[in-house]
């Protein structure tokens, strides 16, 4: 068997955000989000729902490349995803222009909202998302720019805003950060931003000084988890036969 | 029983400079994309619009007739981001309105049922409220007492939506996996535009498809017009794909005004027989069938 890549490492660290969430609606976004959702499936959470990306639940798990295999087993337009998310039963893990200490993420403008330095795509659903059921994040490129000190604009609710609501906190939940040097959390006493592992072959330093704001460390930080022998093969020759995981980070 | 028959131009010439206006689709997904190039022919500006946007608010930003976009996001789905709509946010030449996307659509469903407001936990602790200062909270009256967010309805002026199929009383159909939202952009509106790939006489909608993608009667929809290609170059599955390669030609030749205008005057600022002459063009100097 071939090295395992840092994108393999990422793909099991991604599926292991969902451990523990039996019949609910897995929404990755980015390729190694996705291939996460559908190696947890395929092993360890086999009542994970999946959508096709468009109008439908996939009652197969095919390879990401193409849909051409894919079995349909409900329909589930945009407008219904509205149901699935108000009542909680979804987990998505969405990908971050900016990452902030408390879980705060913004994907809708850099600069000054008013007039934006730099318009990206908007907030989307992620207010909504982040206060009715789990969010999880996945951040390809973790740079100081990613992970900020505070965000430019609030879109995912972190734990200090939600805090500040009642509302807001009541089914709110950041369970993790995977970044392409490390898996992170909040588990701390007031929610700031945690170190949980590191990438096999990145230092805890690396990480600090690829963070924009301050990170918190214990004693002894673990590395990830590597993916095992079935989880690389299921992955490596169903899942991703044509090597796209490492398009999105290329070793 | 009513002939809703119209043509895109007359239902064109209702609107005035001001309207807010909804466009349906999603994305580049099924947006009345030949709606679009009409008003931009007909130059009618200071428009609020409605959209969960793509290369609709793309192009009328690029045609200087927007005083406000309304959104959740603005995106070109295979391209993340719409270049013109950027460039007029980032320059403050538009107002903006934005919302989460569940609370756009609680937005239109309030305007359709004729409530002030509906209320959410979406928005709440987000910069959604800082951002909108005029969107208010309102508590539970119940004895619960939570605080949610109160989500104004979008009342609309007038909507479009393309749809693949419709007949000529205003029944429409959805032949695609999703409807999205054009029922409910149709229901918002007091007038109610529908185009569609093809006009087809009652009672042959079923000939196409099971009574369940009939998701447009005729009780919201004021005029409807048989417009062939009337969501190209976004996708209007089952009916033709997003072409991909005129999308990517729209967004390259956003980075340069003369190459802009180039492209608008082929593809955006003309009628159904030239857009469908200028496609013709382009795919017989291609190898590639559009």
């Amino acid at each position: 068997m071939t090295e395992i890549t840092r994108a393999e490492v990422c793909v099991a660290a991604c599926a292991d955000a969902w451990r523990g969430d039996g019949e609910t609606l897995a929404s990755p976004f980015g390729t190694i989000p996705s291939l996460g959702a559908r190696l947890a499936r395929l092993t360890f959470e086999p009542d994970l729902v999946l959508t096709d990306g468009e109008a439908a639940l996939m009652a197969n798990t095919p390879a990401v490349s193409g849909t051409e295999d894919m079995v349909r087993e409900a329909w589930m337009p945009y407008r219904r995803v509205f149901d699935v998310v108000w009542a909680g039963r979804r987990h998505v893990m969405m990908m971050a222009s900016q990452l902030d200490r408390f879980g705060n993420q913004n994907l809708s403008c850099i600069g000054d909202w008013h007039r934006p330095k730099a318009q990206l795509i908007g907030v989307r659903g992620a207010p909504g998302n982040s206060v009715n059921h789990t969010t999880s994040y996945w951040i390809p490129s973790h740079t100081p720019r990613a992970v900020v000190e505070s965000v430019d604009m609030v879109c995912g609710v972190g734990y200090d805003h939600a805090g500040s609501v009642p509302g807001a906190a009541r089914f709110h939940e950041v369970r993790v950060v995977v970044t392409n040097l490390a898996v992170l959390d909040f588990a701390t006493p007031d929610h700031a931003l945690r170190l949980r592992s590191v990438h096999p072959g990145v230092s805890v330093d690396e990480v600090l000084a690829s963070s924009g704001c301050p990170v918190v460390v214990a004693d002894a930080v673990p590395e990830s988890r590597l993916p095992t022998p079935e989880e690389l093969s299921i992955l490596r020759h169903v899942l991703d036969p044509t090597g796209l995981r490492e398009k999105e980070l290329p070793g | 029983m009513t002939d809703k028959r119209s043509s895109l131009d007359d239902m064109v010439a209702e609107l005035r400079p001001g309207m807010t206006i909804g466009f349906g689709g999603w994305g580049s997904r099924r947006k009345p994309m030949a709606a679009v190039r009409a008003i931009v022919r007909a130059g009618v500006g200071d428009l609020t619009v409605v959209s969960y946007g793509g290369p609709d608010v793309g192009q009328l930003c690029a045609a200087g007739l927007v005083r406000k976009v309304v959104f959740g996001f603005v995106t070109l789905d295979s391209i993340a981001l719409d270049p013109h709509f950027r460039a007029a946010r980032q320059e403050g030449r538009i107002e903006a309105m934005e919302v989460d996307e569940g609370m756009f659509y609680l937005g239109l469903l309030a305007a359709c049922q004729r409530v002030p407001f509906l209320p959410t936990r979406a928005g709440l602790g987000s910069d959604v409220m800082r951002v909108n200062p005029d969107l208010r909270t309102v508590r539970s009256p119940y004895d619960d007492g939570e605080e949610l967010v109160a989500m104004p309805a979008l009342e609309l002026d007038a909507a479009f939506v393309h749809l693949n199929r419709a007949d000529r009383h205003g029944n429409g159909q959805v032949l695609g996996p999703d409807p999205y939202f054009d029922d409910l952009f149709l229901g918002a509106a007091r007038r109610r535009f529908v185009t569609a790939e093809a006009v087809v006489e009652p009672g042959a909608l079923l000939d196409e498809g099971p009574l369940q993608s009939v998701v447009v009667t005729r009780l919201i929809t004021d005029a409807v017009s048989e417009v062939p290609l009337g969501a190209h170059f976004t996708s209007c599955p089952p009916d033709y794909p997003r072409d991909e390669e005129l999308q990517r030609r729209y967004v390259k030749a956003a980075a340069d005004p003369d190459t802009w205008a180039e492209f608008a005057d082929r593809f955006v600022a003309v009628d159904q027989p030239d857009y469908r002459r200028a496609l013709a063009e382009v795919s017989a100097s291609s190898s590639a069938a559009p």
